[in-house]
């Protein structure tokens, strides 16, 4: 029998973190900021009130298209979205219908597969409403704030890969600085349009709208999948209709069919020319582009870091450009950086460290240290560690080994009294005696008094070395 | 333009306006006065011209603002129940401009609810009349500004033209208007009736009245993206390119349909300007018949679009009445528009709607391209085109209330500049016999205002 095959086509909505609101002057960050305390006239919809394009959010929609390796439209215009809900002062949303700024395009996810971008298009955000029993409170706050809807070709066919390249997307709208990419915070929210069909006549979708989290994304395709799967066994119809995913039950429910869509009326948007990029603004901006989360990956093939490693460091954009920088100047150290930043990551403590406090050269120093036997291993991961945590950047991890007593001790002429001492102790004198009969298992036990009386700091190869030449 | 210097008073000046304005309160010119405030200003200029200071080249003038322009002095209708009770926050970048100089506003001026009308009778506030007979209509939607300079009230008097509102009222009470090239004057704290062809101008006696007005209130507006740069000068050229000159006499809006004696004086206008010294042809534009068609299409769409705010959730009007979210939107703006709203609002929703915006609006847009290009081919022969502004005489009050689309008729002729977005502006060309004001159109390429202005000049200095 052949398989029900899903097909996934996802409009994602991302806040640009502008200075600015899209078509007003007033400050689009308002976080924990009294409702309403961030709008203008403009966001207010006071009559006469004219929108006037933030030059900002233009130049960071051509960052987001050119991350998601788009074609970037010169010439863009703006329309009107026409619906009445509380939330929406002017009655009508300001949004690219007809020409959006960023054309076709495709994102590339860890796992090699592509899925190709449709289009983008910047538009204003609405605000939020609160409902309270018989009452509801508006709060504009976030009405105006830019947005680019990212709307992707129907190219993903799995949960796991909805979640991917959702989790891709939110990578690069990071890494290319448009976005805060905060999901609790609302700055990144999904719609999925999922059907399915046991042929390659695509089926009737469902939409599932405003999804805020990546584990949601997958949650709720998985349902979708097989609720519509189920429906079709059973010999009926899916119906086309936009659906609410509720995290609590796991289920997805009807909110509007396609009978009770609403006619948006979408009309050119008057009071705001036309943007007319020149191609030198463009390649300006894609010269000063940042590495993406692929480029490094191909970067960090040569380390032959676990897919889970290499992930979980370019959650953190600085960590990755640090990993980078070692590599370019010494590729055999960059394994054992990477290491300790998956190491540190992994660890739920360290999630909210300030990654930027250590320098490529100091990790390099750090990580020379080890190889060079100057520190142990433990001892390594330990300063490392103290760096990130360091109040005073200054201290180099040769000083912070120095000040934590942690510098291994590969002095001959040290080491030799130390482990005369240990030899003349009383307590070792049977080890001693063995290993002088050639019974080299004892010797073990000698090293540790060593490491012991030297706190750690000896190197214990150079100590095994030692100790037999003293007895032989 | 008199102004306030040390013989004349800005006080006098002022005090003579409100007066007049009293004297006048029976054609309705006015929704609200600004008497208190007006004369606080007039004595601060007083005040500063006698300590020698300089107080701008408009100092104590008193004129007349349409009210829906935003002002934080006093509070701002638009001659809809809608906005009753709305004090602006924001003052419009043009009335900023005004003030900057000294202008000084007596009064806010009635108008059509929302600019939509021709007649100011769909003033939620009562009708304006016309300053030459009490019977008629002063025009719209500027029906109060421009009675109010017709009446000798004011100087000069802000309105807005959308399809002929500053045109038509000029017309019809004998006084100059202007609606200038889109983009001139900012748009910035005007409530917004048609986005796409709403410019600001103004009405006084004269071409160097006209001049100085706009000379002040046009520019660059960081707040409005379709302003022009400032191509104003300050001075007006004289008519002595006038030998140089062509103008085009539109023959269609010459003969059906129009009022014999509105060809009339239109034709006598003609006469006048080749007697300064233009040369005169006529020129036919079969394109322009459309031009209504267009408008009204393109109009209510952006009309109903920019209607869309005013929904009772944040300021102005809200119904005392509702039993859920439809249903305060629905009474709310049920009560708070006029019957002239909300046909606009059905019209321009309807060609918006999907399955109806390519054959209407798309198609629209369309013509109106057509329309644009036949105006540039017009005006690669002439330097200016002139015709009536309106086809007949200003009409009797109710006579069209219930025939909306006679009113629209009058448009027919004012309309077509508009979405060109070209400067036009009215002139008083004469009088019918029954001592009717009739003005005459002239009309020109983008930011050729002030040739206009100029050749309106020549025929005023015949006089």
């Amino acid at each position: 029998m052949e398989e029900y095959k899903m097909t996934i086509g996802i409009e994602c909505h991302v806040q640009l973190n502008t200075k600015t609101k899209l078509f007003s002057g007033v400050d689009n960050d308002a976080t924990d900021k009294e409702p309403n305390s961030c709008v203008s006239p403009i966001d207010y919809a006071l009559p006469g009130m004219l929108p006037v394009l933030n030059k900002a959010a233009v130049e960071k929609a051509v960052r987001a298209g050119l991350a998601m390796n788009c074609k970037i439209n010169l010439i863009s215009r703006f329309d009107r979205k026409h619906y009445y809900y509380p939330d929406l002062p002017k009655g009508y949303q300001i949004t690219q219908m007809y020409q959006p700024i960023i054309g076709a395009g495709a994102v590339h996810l860890p796992d090699g597969s592509t899925v190709k971008i449709e289009h983008a298009h910047l538009e204003e955000d609405a605000g939020k409403l609160t409902h309270f029993g018989s009452y509801s409170l508006v709060d504009l706050n976030r009405a105006g704030t830019p947005l680019i809807e990212i709307v992707s070709m129907p190219d993903i066919h799995s949960a796991a890969q909805a979640r991917m390249y959702c989790e891709e997307l939110h990578h690069l709208m990071i890494y290319a600085g448009v976005s805060n990419g905060d999901l609790y915070q609302g700055n990144m929210r999904f719609d999925v349009n999922i059907s399915v069909s046991k042929t390659d006549e695509l089926g009737t979708r469902a939409e599932i709208k405003n999804l805020n989290s990546f584990r949601s994304v997958e949650k709720a395709v998985e349902y979708e999948f097989a609720r519509q799967t189920a429906l079709l066994e059973k010999g009926e119809k899916v119906k086309q209709e936009t659906r609410g995913w509720n995290d609590a039950s796991g289920k997805t429910t009807p909110q509007r069919s396609k009978e009770e869509a609403q006619d948006y009326r979408y009309m050119p948007e008057p009071d705001v020319p036309p943007v007319v990029l020149t191609q030198e603004f463009v390649d300006k901006i894609e010269h000063e582009m940042p590495m993406m989360p692929d480029e490094y990956r191909t970067r960090f093939d040569s380390l032959n870091l676990d897919a889970s490693e290499r992930e979980a460091i370019l959650n953190y954009p600085i960590l990755a450009k640090r990993l980078t920088e070692v590599c370019e100047k010494n590729v055999a150290l960059a394994p054992r950086v990477a290491h300790w930043f998956s190491g540190i990551l992994m660890a739920e403590e360290n999630v909210d460290k300030d990654y930027s406090l250590a320098t490529a050269a100091e990790l390099l120093e750090l990580s020379e240290m080890v190889e060079k036997k100057e520190l142990s291993s433990t001892a390594g991961k330990e300063i490392f560690l103290e760096m990130y945590g360091r109040k005073n950047t200054s201290k180099t991890p040769h000083q912070l080994a120095k000040e934590m007593n942690l510098l291994q001790e590969n002095d001959e002429e040290a080491l030799g009294k130390i482990i005369d001492e240990v030899l003349a102790a009383p307590e070792c004198a049977k080890a001693a005696e063995d290993v002088r009969n050639g019974e080299m298992k004892a010797i073990g036990f000698l090293v540790g008094q060593v490491m012991k009386k030297s706190k750690g700091k000896a190197n214990p190869a150079t100590v095994n070395e030692l100790i037999k030449a003293k007895l032989s | 333009m008199i102004t306030a210097n040390k013989d004349i008073k800005a006080v006098d000046l002022v005090r003579e306006a409100l007066e007049k304005a009293k004297e006048f309160e029976e054609y309705h010119c006015f929704i609200s006065m600004n008497e208190a405030r007006a004369l606080e200003h007039a004595r601060e200029i007083d005040e500063r011209i006698a300590r020698g200071e300089n107080v701008g080249r408009l100092a104590g003038v008193p004129y007349a603002l349409k009210d829906n322009y935003l002002s934080h002095e006093g509070e701002t209708t638009a001659a809809a129940r809608m906005l009753d009770d709305f004090p602006s926050p924001i003052t419009a970048t043009a009335v900023a401009k005004l003030e900057a100089e000294g202008a000084i506003m007596i009064g806010r001026a009635n108008l059509d609810a929302y600019a939509h009308g021709s007649s100011t009778e769909n003033s939620y506030f009562g009708v304006t009349h016309n300053a030459h007979d009490m019977e008629r209509v002063a025009g719209g939607s500027s029906g109060g500004s421009a009675a109010a300079v017709a009446l000798g009230i004011v100087q000069f008097a802000l309105g807005s033209d959308t399809g002929g509102s500053i045109r038509q009222p000029a017309s019809y009470n004998g006084v100059y208007g202007i609606k200038p090239t889109f983009g001139t004057v900012s748009r910035y704290g005007v409530v917004a009736m048609a986005s796409s062809t709403d410019t600001m101008g103004c009405f006084t006696n004269n071409a160097d009245d006209m001049n100085l007005i706009m000379s002040i209130m046009s520019g660059k507006d960081a707040k409005d993206s379709t302003t022009l740069d400032d191509f104003w000068q300050e001075k007006l050229e004289d008519g002595k390119q006038a030998e140089k000159k062509k103008i085009g006499l539109i023959s269609d809006f010459l003969g059906d349909g129009v009022d014999p004696e509105v060809a009339k004086n239109v034709r006598d206008y003609a006469k006048k300007l080749e007697k300064a010294g233009y040369a005169v042809e006529e020129v036919s534009m079969p394109i322009l018949k459309y031009g209504l068609a267009i408008y009204y299409v393109v109009q209510p769409a952006e009309v109903a679009s920019n209607l869309s705010r005013y929904d009772g959730i944040r300021y102005g009007h809200r119904a005392a009445e509702f039993d859920d979210l439809d249903g305060l939107y629905a009474n709310t703006r049920n009560e708070g528009f006029m019957p002239e709203n909300k046909r606009r609002i059905m019209i321009g929703n309807f060609v918006l709607s999907s399955g109806f915006f390519d054959a209407y609006y798309l198609k629209a847009q369309k013509a109106r391209t057509l329309l644009i290009n036949a105006y540039n081919e017009v005006f690669e022969k002439y330097d200016a085109l002139l015709c009536p502004v309106a086809p007949a005489p200003a009409f009797k009050i109710g006579e069209k209330v219930n025939d909306p689309l006679a009113m629209y008729m009058e448009d027919v002729m004012s309309v077509p500049p508009s979405m060109a977005g070209l400067p036009a502006i009215s002139v008083p060309a004469g009088k019918t016999k029954a001592g009717l004001p009739v003005g005459a159109q002239l009309i020109g390429q983008r930011q050729s205002d002030q040739m206009l202005l100029s050749i309106a000049k020549s025929v005023e200095e015949q006089a």
